[in-house]
């Protein structure tokens, strides 16, 4: 365990149904992370090895939106050992590709159970374990209470810059002509 | 009173702007629902510089329950003719027509009939009982569109177009029909001038209270022993109409709420029994007018599943063309849809309570505008169900949490 | 019509314009800025977006700039914190009623409905998002409309009609199922009347109507509509 400077910030990253962008964007903020590191430290991200979620945390980025009932448990989880939650990206915040499913008729069902949740399917040696689809994507707020916005496909490195460095410092960030879909 | 006297009294007797003042010394209010002062829409029209001028009677009645225009046309269609052509002389049009749904077949068959018989009489057409006054009147039909019994979007029917409402400015009386000047009167306004030219202003006046004169056409519905069409005068409270007139509530039940003005209206308690039936009082205590429905409930209703059953109604009567009414109004049913099926939480209220003023505020017409009364007045008196509804999740009236919802897991 | 010129106070600022003008124009004049969607300079306004509407001291109801005529001593009101509220509602229902998905949209970037909601800084949308499943046409030659895009502002319905005359596009339904179709709501490639001018493309505020492999940036030109309706006063 590396040695815990209590004036540092923990913060954690999480990563549920998304394509890793937006974590590829947290990693453009280049050398401003070093500025970063100096204030914060990370307890819990994909970027990290961590295995549980850690408590006490001051500020968790989530990245990607709830497709699956693992993740629906793993987001109370964050939010239930978080202070302030971040919705990281156009997936967290709208469901974005993820949630283009959920404009399939429910008729199409079948197709989705035979793809994902059928057991005997072309993937015989599939382990059973999987957790279960939901049957609508969800944004993170339709679940647990989000405090900050982050839109954007992949956000903007600036964007999560001026985010991170205006809620470190005690302020609300400005939503006004900052966001940015898509 | 024989019949059309009044108009041979106003075409002989007096000259447009003196029965432009008696309507306006009558008080006579628009009876469509809004209210505004007869008198000053004629003059509005009469004043306008543009010709021709057209004249429109609102026969489209799209509330359901709601029958008082309907039953004015099948029982007295001539007081309607005659009550237009008595505005028709006063604003100068030549031209006029009657709005009617399709749905009313009786009512149509009367009115032409009505209208045969008064072109026989040289009532209608050149020339009318000698004088140089020309008057044409002819039925238009509505194809059932709730929305269509907007002012503004029976224009555009008749024009051949969308039913849907314009924004206003430009009113009607500058820029309706074909960008002319025209009036539009509900048939139940129209079927009280001849009334008033016969008995004079100061005789309608005294009927009902000093700024609501005259009587009006309610329909009243719902859990009371005698329901039906009745016309009182204005100013009389809603027990008196409740109680008195409609027997109260039967079986034993208790009175729980009164739905006053169609689906857009509102849901008036118990400790509101008292107010007076006018549109100043309406308005404050967040119901309105309408066309003239009441709808009483009793205990066995759930304000919860009446508020989010008349915002299905108004969902699928919008027009579609304002973002609030089209957009907003659908999510507002999402909202219910969660709270009557078990997945509410305090924060919904907030979101509807926030919505509904959105909605009421930025609509293009009187839809949108008055969709959320019956939300915004549940919630003002009934918030306790919908707490019990979010909290326990349990309904008092076991009405909700029946059937599933959509997105229950397969 | 240019016979009384109309006084009026937009914002606090004096504003000089004539008969017949509306909120919007006069505002124009004097440089402040009302945000629009469904309003396109050259076609009958609407009025059905409500993202511009304003306050008009005297009465408590709010007027669409777009297609309010201005009056004579009327005090105008742009940007108030109610109004603000209602202009962020608005791009709200707007993005929960149908499939808005920035990133697989081709009007990306290039769309007025992202470009207000970064504006305004509609960050999150608290209602739950709809999926809808509306059709989309591909059958003609190059235009294609993906309905699930569309909010409905007309603008296409009134290019074709008022612009180019012929009336090809039109609505369906109404409420929450309006749609934009075709002819008698046929496929395009049916749809006889259809000129394919491509002003539906030009002036779409999304990604709605396009042009199939051209480059959007090419394709949405909504001044077009203006330039043709001056040229044409020329031609007068």
């Amino acid at each position: 365990m590396p040695q815990m400077n209590p004036k540092k910030l923990r913060v954690a990253t999480v990563w549920l149904s998304g394509c890793s962008g937006c974590h590829m964007s947290f990693l453009d903020q280049d050398e401003q992370l070093l500025e970063l590191a100096k204030q914060i430290t990370l307890v819990y991200s994909p970027l990290i090895d961590a295995k549980e979620f850690p408590p006490d945390v001051a500020l968790t980025l989530i990245e990607g939106a709830v497709a699956n009932e693992e993740q629906k448990e793993m987001l109370k989880t964050v939010r239930a050992k978080t202070i302030t939650l971040v919705s990281l990206g156009d997936c967290a915040v709208t469901g974005n590709v993820v949630a283009l499913r959920n404009r399939w008729p429910q008729s199409d069902q079948a197709i989705i159970d035979r793809a994902y949740n059928d057991p005997t399917n072309l993937h015989p040696q599939t382990p059973q374990q999987v957790p279960k689809l939901l049957s609508q994507v969800q944004p993170l707020h339709e679940i647990v209470k989000v405090d900050h916005y982050i839109p954007g496909c992949p956000p903007n490195a600036k964007l999560i810059n001026y985010v991170l460095t205006e809620l470190i410092a005690g302020r609300i960030p400005l939503r006004e002509e900052h966001a940015k879909y898509g | 009173m024989g019949g059309y006297s009044a108009l041979v009294r106003a075409l002989s007797d007096m000259t447009p702007q003196g029965i432009i003042n008696e309507i306006l010394s009558s008080g006579l209010r628009g009876r469509g629902g809004a209210g505004f002062l007869t008198g000053q829409k004629w003059r509005l029209v009469a004043r306008a510089n543009n010709t021709p001028k057209y004249i429109v009677a609102n026969l489209d009645e799209g509330d359901p329950g709601v029958y008082a225009n309907r039953s004015l046309a099948e029982a007295d269609p001539h007081a309607i003719i005659e009550g237009l052509l008595i505005a028709a002389y006063a604003i100068g049009a030549e031209k006029g027509y009657i709005y009617i749904r399709k749905e009313y077949p009786l009512a149509i068959q009367t009115l032409q009939k009505a209208i045969a018989q008064a072109k026989a009489m040289t009532l209608l057409g050149n020339d009318i009982l000698e004088t140089h006054f020309n008057f044409n009147l002819e039925l238009r039909f509505g194809a059932g569109a709730f929305v269509a019994g907007e002012e503004t979007a029976i224009l555009s029917s008749i024009e051949g177009r969308r039913a849907m409402p314009r924004p206003r400015p430009p009113y009607p009386a500058n820029s309706g029909l074909w960008q002319k000047p025209t009036l539009i009167q509900n048939v139940e306004t129209l079927a009280n001038i001849p009334l008033i030219i016969q008995n004079s202003a100061v005789w309608f006046a005294k009927i009902g209270t000093p700024k609501c004169t005259g009587t009006k056409c309610f329909s009243l519905t719902g859990k009371v022993k005698n329901p039906g069409l009745i016309e009182i005068p204005m100013g009389i409270t809603l027990r008196e109409i409740v109680f008195d007139i409609g027997g109260g509530v039967p079986a034993g039940k208790e009175f729980k709420a009164a739905l006053i003005g169609g689906p857009s209206g509102g849901c008036l308690p118990e400790q509101l029994l008292e107010i007076p039936i006018d549109y100043d009082y309406l308005t404050k205590v967040g119901a309105i007018m309408g066309s003239g429905g009441i709808v009483v409930l009793d205990t066995d209703s759930c304000m919860v599943d009446t508020a989010r059953y008349f915002t299905e109604f108004c969902v699928d009567e919008s027009c579609g063309r304002c973002t609030p009414c089209r957009a907003g109004l659908p999510r507002l049913l999402e909202i219910f849809q969660k709270i009557t099926h078990g997945k509410g939480e305090p924060n919904d209220l907030i979101i509807l309570e926030k919505s509904c003023f959105f909605i009421r505020d930025a609509s293009l017409c009187g839809l949108g505008q008055t969709a959320p009364n019956p939300i915004l007045t549940t919630l003002r008196y009934f918030k306790d169900e919908y707490m019990h509804h979010i909290k326990n999740k349990k309904c008092k009236a076991d009405v909700c949490f029946k059937t599933p919802t959509k997105d229950e897991p397969k | 019509m240019n016979t009384h010129p109309m006084k009026l106070k937009i914002d606090g600022v004096d504003v000089e314009c004539s008969e017949g003008s509306t909120i919007l124009t006069a505002a124009k004049t004097v440089g402040i800025n009302i945000p629009t969607l469904c309003y396109l300079e050259g076609l009958t306004p609407y009025g059905g977006c409500r993202l511009c509407l304003v306050e008009v001291s005297g009465t408590n109801k709010l007027f669409p700039a777009c297609a309010t005529p201005v009056a004579s001593g009327m005090e105008v009101t742009t940007q108030s914190p109610k109004l603000h509220e209602y202009r962020k509602m608005v791009l709200q229902t707007l993005l929960a009623e149908r499939t808005h998905i920035c990133s697989v949209c081709i009007a990306n970037d290039h769309c007025e409905l992202q470009t207000q909601t970064n504006q305004y800084g509609v960050d999150h949308v608290f209602y739950e998002r709809n999926w809808s499943c509306n059709e989309i046409d591909s059958t003609h030659d190059f235009l294609v409309i993906d309905r699930n895009r569309c909010i409905l502002c007309t603008r296409c319905v009134r290019a074709c009609d008022e612009i180019e005359g012929v009336h090809t596009l039109d609505l369906k339904f109404h409420g929450k199922n309006t749609d934009v179709i075709m002819d008698q709501d046929e496929l395009w490639s049916k749809a006889c009347s259809c000129t394919s001018c491509r002003k539906c493309a030009k002036v779409c505020p999304v990604g709605a109507i396009y042009v199939e492999g051209e480059n959007i940036e090419y394709t949405k030109d909504p001044q077009v509509i203006a330039f043709i309706v001056e040229r044409r006063k020329c031609l007068k």
